[in-house]
């Protein structure tokens, strides 16, 4: 191609105190090219757009515009330049109507009406208030008034995302079009359908860098997932471990049955057990129903179909005391949800003590301290901070959050994301707490973003794409590369693996199965 | 901290008087209510004696009660403003239910509307999620309009302040006030309740955040109803002792304290946002705004300038206070 690049990024840096979220990111679009953003979770992508759309500002790197050095400071200053964002969450101002959202963009209405007509929704209308306006509709109306200013670069994150099929199409459909139109697209997605449908190139980011760009063709699919995966495709062997076979040779009824769970259009038809003495992995991709599915096992909110028994016995959750009256305890991801900041570790860690209505009365301080003293000691809490939570560690404030369901004495844990942003020292002591925790006939599932933990910790991982479950591994199976294609959608063992990833398929399927 | 040059001490002395203060919250509050006791006998020399004290006690007293709705309210990140009306309420039909009734009668149908206000100020905020202040706000106009309808139905009838009352609210009995055997007992249950109980445990999880202290099985609705009734009781037996102490039953009796509470918490040291703060703090908070009011009484101000002194005072004295305290 000899065309000048329209967008050009080199060189992008950025980092958050000691943490670089980009390293050396590169990004060029060509004209009317449909360009691909690809990476694993926290490879930098949303950090890149970002930048690129002024909400944030580089440390380092080159931008170029139509081979113009621009220093894009501001989202405005971007929408000057021709570079307008639609994300993943809808834009418009809720408490407005169209027409004024419309007007604080400065958006052309007539070519807003045309764009929404294309986009397939033909009876909008345009004086509702946002907060009435179905998400699907919204995120379609977002693109609308992006395409209706007409810029150069559009720069779509997730865009399909919660849009039902015949809504999808017509987006993708436009956003083709687009390119043909000679404006280019940056297009970011998990999903191999659409982007082998959709785009010419993609850009590969991995750990803060752009690994590689290549030509979407028929086959490419394994080599992208072999580029964002990198290094770490060299298999890291599972250390055997004791408490496993108790789990299998434990059996019966699950602890946990979920059939044909459904939530809104977040969580479509998902199936899975839990057994006592069991870690379950679940591994997804940002934002593919996980959230909800915790939610919903945790009693935060009500699913809207499908069934939930516990230790064979159907129950409906309305309230999250409702599950911890089932013995079900959830471990938030943000330790913020789940602390009260203010206040001691001591109470913190008894705070579900008290919970219940015939639980107001008197404290007995001496047994509580008992209770909550052995908590501490099991999860080596630094607790030389005793007075306020806050000043806690984060590692020691995500081992007080565990710390209270197990002073409870929860039989089922749901762990979501336990580990993010702390320490490997803390980590390592979450993950053997965890398997010990099912050595003793709990269980345990685990939501993590992160690969090496599901073999760390997990029996057994669910994988979720689209809010369904997609595959499920055993924890031998589960190497890198099969969790990040099951991850993407991608069909397991439907094609012969390719060059490095051949080494690394699994020996023996018989014996994991279960 | 880069300007290590200037600091000789690894930790200051000024720093460590900051830390010990932050770790008791009550001594600074104590040395400023001593301060102000100090400046009032060196204005007025021989003023404070044993008869200053138990009157200061007794005025103190009433606030100190409604203060403490302040301050378990403002724990969970609320506020009670229905406080003056439930006591003027309650106070006004004891007044004049005594008069054709048995006691015990009049005192449950005094009782009665500081449990229906308390009960529907829970389920606004608990169930229906209406901002505290607001729900606060509009059940205590309703009250007022409803002890006018009420007060046209009595007007024949007369008011008389029982005995019992009068006792309790102006007694001394060797040199204590007799409110004392009121307050105290009730002081003592509220301080135990907040550190003692599992209610008083919710309510500062609840205060500090309620998302947590809902995934820790909490329902939000159970707490707060019960809070805002207990706070209503509360205000209802404030309603009665303090009738005993002014004895004059009128339509806006208790309302001048509404606005004192909630300056006695704040100065106690609880966060308006919720999740701290403590009972004892408030009682100082109390006796403080007691102290000061004497003591702009006898500067013999005009009483526009005597206001405007009092809230520069409060305003001070919280923000510098909050500064002491907080530890950064």
């Amino acid at each position: 191609m000899t065309a000048n690049p329209l967008l050009d990024a080199t060189g992008v840096a950025k980092n958050y105190g000691a943490v670089a979220a980009l390293r050396n990111a590169s990004l060029s679009v060509l004209p009317g090219e449909v360009h691909a953003l690809m990476g694993a979770n926290g490879a930098g992508k949303s950090t890149l757009v970002k930048i690129l759309t002024g909400a944030i500002k580089a440390d380092a790197g080159r931008i170029l515009i139509r081979g113009q050095q621009l220093d894009v400071r501001s989202p405005a200053a971007a929408r000057r330049a021709g570079l307008l964002p639609v994300y993943q969450e809808p834009s418009l101002i809720p408490d407005l109507d169209v027409l004024s959202n419309l007007r604080l963009t400065g958006t052309p209405v007539e070519a807003f009406r045309a764009w929404v007509r294309e986009l397939g929704i033909p009876d909008l209308d345009i004086r509702e208030t946002a907060r009435h306006i179905p998400l699907a509709i919204l995120r379609v109306l977002d693109l609308a008034r992006a395409l209706a200013v007409e810029p150069d670069v559009l720069l779509l994150d997730e865009m399909t995302a919660a849009l039902p099929a015949n809504l999808a199409e017509k987006v993708l459909e436009v956003v083709r079009r687009q390119g043909d139109a000679g404006r280019s697209v940056i297009f970011i997605s998990h999903r191999f359908v659409e982007i082998s449908a959709l785009c010419d190139r993609a850009t590969v980011l991995r750990d803060g860098s752009t690994v590689g760009v290549v030509d979407i063709e028929p086959g490419i699919e394994e080599r992208i997932v072999e580029m964002m995966l990198g290094a770490r495709i060299e298999k890291t062997r599972v250390t055997a471990r004791a408490a496993n076979e108790v789990a299998i040779a434990g059996g019966g009824r699950p602890r946990l049955s979920v059939r044909n769970l459904q939530l809104g259009t977040k969580l479509n038809d998902v199936s899975f057990d839990l057994a006592n003495g069991e870690v379950a992995g679940v591994f997804a991709l940002e934002g593919q129903g996980q959230d909800e599915l915790f939610a919903a096992l945790a009693g935060s909110i009500r699913p809207t179909g499908g069934s939930i028994d516990v230790d064979g016995a159907p129950v409906k959750f309305s309230h999250p005391s409702d599950a911890i009256q089932a013995g079900i305890a959830y471990v938030p991801g943000d330790r913020t949800e789940a602390l009260a900041m203010q206040r001691s570790v001591r109470e913190n860690i008894a705070l579900p003590f008290s919970a219940a209505l015939r639980k107001w009365g008197p404290i007995r301080m001496r047994r509580e301290q008992v209770v909550v003293s052995g908590a501490i000691g099991r999860l080596q809490i630094d607790t030389r901070a005793q007075g306020e939570v806050q000043r806690l560690s984060g590692g020691n404030q995500q081992k007080v959050t565990i710390a209270r369901w197990i002073a409870a004495n929860a039989r089922t844990i749901l762990c979501f994301d336990p580990t993010r942003g702390i320490d490997v020292g803390t980590k390592q002591e979450i993950y053997k707490l965890l398997r010990e925790l099912a050595g003793q006939g709990k269980s345990v599932l685990f939501y993590t973003s992160e690969m090496e933990e599901v073999q760390r910790v997990c029996d057994r991982v669910i994988v979720i794409f689209g809010g369904r479950v997609v595959d499920t591994f055993p924890v031998e199976e589960a190497d890198e590369p099969a969790l990040m294609r099951a991850a993407y959608g991608l069909p397991r063992g439907a094609k012969a693996d390719v060059g490095i990833l051949a080494e690394v398929k699994p020996g023996s399927n018989a014996e994991a199965a279960s | 901290m880069t300007d290590i040059a200037t600091m000789p001490q690894p930790v200051s002395f000024g720093r460590r008087l900051k830390r010990f203060m932050a770790d008791r919250p009550l001594i600074p509050l104590i040395i400023l209510l001593i301060i102000l006791v100090v400046i009032l006998q060196v204005l007025r020399p021989g003023i404070v004696n044993e008869r200053w004290l138990a009157n200061t006690a007794k005025f103190a007293i009433p606030l100190a009660i409604l203060a403490g709705c302040q301050t378990m309210t403002m724990l969970t990140g609320g506020i009670d403003l229905s406080v003056g009306t439930v006591a003027t309420m309650s106070a006004f039909i004891m007044a004049t239910q005594i008069v054709n009734q048995d006691p015990a009668v009049a005192f449950l149908l005094a009782m009665l509307p500081a449990v229906l206000i308390g009960l529907v100020n829970g389920i606004g905020v608990g169930v229906f999620r209406v901002h505290p202040l607001i729900m606060t706000l509009g059940t205590s106009l309703i009250g007022t309009g409803f002890l006018q309808v009420y007060q046209r139905t009595v007007i024949a009838s007369g008011a008389k302040i029982p005995d019992f009352l009068n006792w309790l609210g102006t007694g001394v009995t060797y040199g204590f006030p007799n409110a004392l055997l009121l307050f105290v007992p009730v002081a003592v249950l509220i301080v135990f309740m907040l550190n003692r109980t599992g209610f008083g445990r919710l309510l500062y999880a609840v205060g500090d955040n309620e998302r947590a202290a809902r995934l820790s099985g909490v329902r939000y609705w159970q707490v707060i109803t019960a809070l805002y009734v207990l706070s209503s009781l509360l205000a209802g037996i404030t309603g009665l002792l303090y009738i005993g102490l002014i004895k004059a039953p009128s339509l806006s009796l208790a309302e001048p304290l509404v606005l004192p509470s909630v300056a006695a918490a704040v100065i106690g040291g609880t966060s308006i946002f919720g999740g701290r703060g403590g009972y004892t703090g408030t009682i100082i908070g109390a006796l403080i705004l007691t102290v000061l009011t004497t003591l702009l009484t006898i500067l013999q101000m005009p009483e526009g300038g005597r206001r405007i002194l009092f809230g520069f005072i409060v305003l001070f004295v919280t923000a510098a206070y909050l500064r002491i305290v907080e530890d950064r």
